[in-house]
């Protein structure tokens, strides 16, 4: 197994970096869009409502390799050239957006709705309420949820392999075809992975505690 | 305190994980006789692909596979267990053929594989059963003509498959993307997500059959000899597999079956794989 590694350190180095890489761009996006779309879920304007809807019972029940190859291979067709990695991310990006819409908008709603009339009462808009006093205690209450959707990510990004993205699992799957050495090397892509999620949830834990 | 310790259980249980897993992977594969193993239930259980037309292919409308291999594994079947014996087919891909033979869920793989020294050392082959030899396949009018024009181009290939690491030295320059399946790869080139698609010139045809548009362009630049993977250790079942593959040639099955599959594809000529 070290040999292994050592032997294709490179290629499991590139893979891990582009592994990374994905999934903090994806966590980045998803968290700004899905938190958007849990707001619209929350607005008192009905279309508001119905369209954040609509947008979260989509890409929460398309598997995300179907998201994925709509961007590698039918958007190339008609609209414009997406290479494998950004194909990818964007498919994560919007798959994960629609659970953590799910997630916040839970959030939202267990925070009393005492609070947000009391913050209009105080001539607050919707916005301001929303930002000052809603999101604040929301977000206090779904980290451990959110957590999960990022350990969640990470683990989804494998499926930057099928696209040819050259993250983890697709140079583990090239390692594995070269080497012919199966077990090991799957053994190891699963250790890069415990690299990036162990922390992940860790840090989770901790900032549930600091905060809670 | 506390929270140190926890991390040191967790620590050491994904350790203990991954020893009980490696420990799996080592532990010696089933000694048993496949030969023997097959000739009781009169079955031979081969890997053949499933998105290979003309070699191997599902067929979407009654699920059956059909194709050369195929047929040349159904025939050899006969020829090794007698008259009564059935060829029974799991779908392989290039990337799970060598794992699934090596875990014993197959007995044989049947599937456009090149004899290769590298996979000699984890597999035994069969004599040649047919000879190809890796090509590219392109859109109409496209401005590569040989595999040289390759260079700083992108080239989709399959994973698992030489053909990647074959082009790569023909076109040292090229990008290689690798996807899981061919079927897979012909929808990456056709979305232009590469210039040319590699691999050999037999499969190839079997794609510019059905993809109006696409062609086979400059000469096979390498020979890609296709064995029968067996594996180490089954010397009984590699030599009945090579008798049956002496007597189908000398008998004229062989050739039958060249005829009935590549008699008439274009890009491929087929008089080049007839065997006496």
């Amino acid at each position: 197994m070290i040999k292994l590694l050592t032997d294709n350190w490179s290629a499991f180095i590139s893979g891990f970096g582009w592994t990374v890489l994905s999934s903090v761009l994806a966590l980045f996006f998803s968290l700004i869009i899905g938190s958007l779309f849990a707001i619209l879920e929350v607005m008192p304007s009905k279309t508001a409502r119905v369209i954040g809807n609509i947008y979260v019972e989509i890409f929460r029940n398309i598997p995300l390799l179907v998201i994925t190859m709509f961007f590698y291979l039918v958007i190339p067709l008609y609209v414009v050239k997406v290479n494998g990695f950004t194909a990818g991310t964007i498919g994560l990006t919007i798959y994960t957006s629609a659970f953590i819409a799910e997630t916040v908008r839970a959030g939202i709603n267990s925070v009393d709705s005492g609070q947000m009339e009391a913050a209009r009462a105080q001539g607050m808009s919707f916005w301001q309420a929303m930002k000052n006093v809603v999101l604040p205690q929301a977000f206090k209450l779904v980290i451990p949820p959110l957590g999960n959707q990022f350990v969640n990510l990470v683990k989804n990004s494998s499926v930057l392999a099928f696209v040819a993205g050259f993250d983890l699992m697709y140079q583990g799957n090239m390692i594995a075809s070269q080497t012919f050495d199966t077990v090991n090397t799957y053994v190891v892509v699963g250790l890069f992975y415990l690299v990036i999620t162990l922390p992940i949830s860790y840090y989770m834990q901790h900032l549930e505690r600091k905060l809670a | 305190m506390k929270k140190k310790f926890k991390y040191l259980t967790l620590l050491i249980t994904s350790l203990l994980l991954v020893l009980t897993l490696t420990g799996c992977g080592s532990q010696s594969l089933s000694s048993q006789n496949v030969l023997e193993n097959d000739k009781k239930s009169k079955t031979i259980t081969w890997g053949v692909k499933a998105d290979t037309k003309l070699l191997g292919l599902t067929d979407v409308k009654d699920g059956k596979e059909k194709g050369f291999e195929v047929d040349l594994a159904k025939a050899l079947t006969k020829k090794m267990l007698g008259k009564d014996a059935k060829a029974k087919f799991v779908t392989v891909t290039s990337q799970s053929r060598i794992p699934l033979l090596k875990n014993g869920n197959i007995d044989a793989i049947i599937a456009t594989m090149t004899i290769t020294p590298d996979r000699k050392k984890t597999i035994d082959f069969s004599n040649s059963y047919f000879d190809a030899g890796q090509s590219i396949l392109v859109k109409d009018g496209s401005s590569v003509k040989k595999v040289q024009d390759l260079n700083g181009k992108t080239i989709i290939g399959v994973v698992g498959s030489n053909s990647v690491q074959n082009v790569k030295k023909f076109a040292p320059k090229a990008q290689v993307l690798q996807l899981p399946d061919y079927a897979q790869a012909l929808t990456a080139l056709k979305s232009g997500q590469g210039d040319a698609l590699t691999t050999d010139n037999v499969i190839l045809a079997g794609m510019a059959v059905n993809n109006p548009g696409y062609e086979l362009t400059g000469k096979a630049f390498t020979t890609e000899p296709y064995g029968i993977g067996i594996n180490k250790g089954q010397g009984d079942f590699k030599k009945s597999v090579n008798k049956a593959l002496k007597e189908v040639q000398t008998d004229g099955t062989y050739n039958k079956l060249i005829m009935k599959w590549f008699g008439n594809v274009p890009g491929f000529n087929y008089k080049e794989v007839l065997r006496k």
